[in-house]
């Protein structure tokens, strides 16, 4: 658990980060989004003290990071950054060992943690272990990059716009797999976006910052539902509230008992998509079907429909 | 149909416009101008001899018939290597017509007579080393081979002239009278050159990291060295010799350590200042290079200072640096020579004796390994910066 204590950042007579609290919880995503000049990156780097705070402080399991020197901080804290930062001049295998390297474990065991992270990233070691960064593709770059953090299995991992420079194909398998990453590893993520989307998709909660301070920090359906300021509404999106809404839920977890001679859609799918499918095809129902082939219920467009309202 | 017949039909090759500057040079210095200088001792004015007066008759015909080889090469053939071998025959056969001559001319037992390559030597030497280079250039040969290519043709020389092929040449003549001091004078010249490299990069180097890590200091600091480089040598000696001789009158221990207003020390330090500039411009530059995604990330990971600058930053701009490295060493090479005016030592004592007592043979004796020695530093350097670039991205 990450306690963020009254955090504020001055340069010179600019205040860059204004006061924020919060609470993130231990084994959970949690999304900071804003627009650019917002403080988002700021309050990220102060957490593993890129920057150092102008008052208040960070507690990581109840302990003051500032209790130990930065660099040793930084050790137990994974980092990913846009654009990656491989070191061009190091091979991949030799890039993911950076921190166990710093932490002096021994080779064996180096050896044993970059093999297993390329398996988990879907690397072959035998291709990629060797290879230099620039022999790589822009998403295998970016997931390189990702291993890297996680090489020396830290409990939190913060990531500063980590899909920024992907194109949207791309960009989506990266944060599947991110959420795969999570539950895998149980890490605590905390990332900085501007992307409403992303933080909807990946973040168990949300947080939305403008000017330095943080306006709301909820679940994304109250972010929706009730936000607590004009600027959330507007960065949620007030014309498509409803379908982002739908999105947050599985078919799977709206599934009514009773059969439908309707189309198929995955227990796996978000409402949305259930809709989509629905108006697709003119129907009125759908059958929910898990990954197994087995029928988990059915869906009413009345039932989608109901979850898309607030309250 | 039309392209059927256009790729059967051989096309005319166009001229090559290098070649045909390099054999019109060429031949009007075997037409009009001395290929040896015969002279019956060591400083009168000497009588110029063609190509074909000093040769056997044989010998004339196989150097004319490969000199003409060499000319259509460099005119008509666009094949790199049948260049590049055109061209080192050339040299080779131009080299051994020198020799010859200079056998030739010399009557048995004689030291005092001196056959000294002519102008139209030189042309023709420079004609086909431009081949050769431009050949060389054209094949795009890796750092290895181009190392290769120097140690090999290093040692044919090398050899040769262990070999004693051109004793009878007035240059090592003057060598022959000269050796011992030629040996301390060379390793004067390399000692000065690479000393002063030396303690210039220990110095230059943390100026650039500082210059790259305060911006607020790097205008003034660069402006500075700047300054250094556009004052002469001689009126830098001349400035050094001052507060130089005065540490040496105040502090015996400098003396003793061979610190005077004059000699080694002023030349080295002078040399030393100069090198400061491009080390420090360089490293700052190659430091600017470094992406600095890189260097956040090696940051946030835990790398202390010291571990990301020399694990990451000094590594990535290492390329640039050995740049700036080889531009010092080839500029120290070539100014070393000025430090013989006061009293420094290095190969040009040579160059200002012969200057001194109108003997071209001996400033050659210093020139010409000068050059060498230039020329070899930069392309072994060159060679490890591309290796470095390469390996690093």
């Amino acid at each position: 658990m990450i306690s963020v204590e009254n955090l504020t950042k001055q340069y010179g007579a600019t205040t860059v980060v204004d006061g924020v609290s919060m609470v993130i919880e231990r084994n959970s995503i949690t999304v900071i989004v804003g627009t650019s000049g917002s403080g988002k990156s700021t309050l990220l780097r102060m957490i593993n003290r890129l920057v150092e705070p102008t008052r208040g402080r960070v507690l990581i399991d109840g302990n003051d990071t500032t209790g130990e020197p930065a660099h040793l901080l930084r050790r137990r804290i994974g980092y990913v950054i846009q654009g990656h930062g491989l070191f061009p001049h190091r091979t991949v295998a030799e890039n993911i060992a950076t921190v166990p390297r710093l932490l002096g474990w021994d080779a064996a065991r180096i050896r044993a943690r970059v093999e297993e992270l390329l398996c988990v990233f879907q690397l072959d070691p035998q291709v990629y272990a060797a290879a230099f960064p620039h022999q790589l593709s822009g998403g295998e770059q970016q997931r390189v990059g990702v291993a890297r953090a996680l090489a020396a299995e830290p409990a939190v991992l913060l990531m500063d716009e980590p899909f920024g420079a992907l194109d949207p194909i791309i960009r989506a398998k990266a944060q599947d797999d991110l959420l795969d990453i999570q539950r895998r590893f149980g890490t605590t993520i905390l990332l900085v976006t501007h992307d409403m989307d992303e933080a909807f998709r990946l973040g168990d909660r949300v947080a939305v910052m403008s000017h330095g301070r943080l306006l709301q920090y909820d679940r994304p359906a109250v972010l929706l539902t009730r936000p607590a300021d004009p600027f959330v509404s507007r960065m949620t999106g007030i014309s498509d509230r409803a379908m982002r809404l739908l999105s947050l839920t599985t078919a799977g977890e709206a599934a009514l008992p009773g059969a439908s001679d309707g189309p198929a859609v995955a227990a796996s799918a978000s409402l949305r998509e259930a809709l989509s499918e629905l108006v697709w095809c003119g129907a009125e129902s759908a059958a929910v079907m898990d990954a197994d082939g087995t029928r988990r219920g059915c869906l009413t467009l009345a039932a989608i429909l109901a979850r898309g309202r607030p309250g | 149909m039309s392209a059927h017949l256009t790729l059967t039909v051989p096309r005319l090759r166009r001229l090559d416009p290098l070649g045909a500057l390099l054999v019109v040079a060429g031949a009007t210095a075997v037409i009009f101008l001395p290929f040896v200088v015969f002279k019956s001792n060591r400083i009168v004015p000497g009588d110029p001899r063609g190509l074909l007066e000093v040769l056997p008759a044989w010998g004339a015909f196989a150097g004319q018939a490969t000199l003409l080889l060499a000319a259509i090469a460099a005119l008509g053939m666009s094949n790199a290597r049948v260049r590049l071998g055109a061209a080192l025959l050339g040299v080779v056969v131009v080299a051994l017509a020198a020799a010859a001559a200079g056998d030739a001319l010399t009557p048995a037992g004689n030291k005092v007579v001196r056959v000294a390559p002519g102008a139209a030597f030189w042309v023709l030497l420079v004609c086909l080393g431009l081949m050769a280079t431009d050949a060389i250039t054209r094949m795009r040969p890796g750092p290895g081979l181009r190392v290769l290519f120097l140690a090999v043709f290093a040692a044919v020389a090398g050899l040769a002239l262990a070999h004693g092929t051109f004793d009878h040449l007035s240059v090592m003549r003057e060598y022959a009278v000269n050796a011992e001091r030629f040996a301390r004078e060379a390793r004067q010249h390399v000692w000065l050159a690479l000393g002063s490299l030396a303690a210039a990069v220990v110095v230059a180097l943390p100026i650039g990291i500082l210059c790259h890590r305060v911006p607020r200091l790097r205008a003034g600091v660069l402006g500075t060295l700047n300054v250094i480089q556009t004052i002469p040598a001689i009126a830098l000696f001349g400035i050094l010799m001052a507060p130089l001789g005065a540490l040496a009158d105040a502090v015996p221990l400098a003396a003793a350590l061979g610190i005077r207003g004059i000699g080694a020390a002023p030349a080295a330090v002078a040399l030393f200042l100069y090198s400061l500039l491009p080390i420090a411009a360089n490293t700052v530059a190659g430091l600017k290079r470094v992406p600095q995604a890189a260097v956040e990330a090696a940051r946030g990971m835990g790398m202390t200072n010291w571990q990301v600058l020399t694990g990451i930053e000094l590594v990535l701009a290492l390329p640039v640096i050995l740049t700036g490295i080889r531009i010092v060493l080839v500029q120290n090479i070539g100014m070393v020579t000025v430090a013989a005016l006061i009293g420094g030592g290095g190969l040009g004592t040579f160059v200002f004796q012969g200057i001194g007592q109108t003997a071209i043979d001996l400033v050659l004796l210093g020139a010409i390994p000068i050059v060498a020695l230039a020329f070899s530093a930069a392309v072994v350097l060159d060679a490890l910066v591309e290796v470095m670039d390469r390996a690093r991205q």
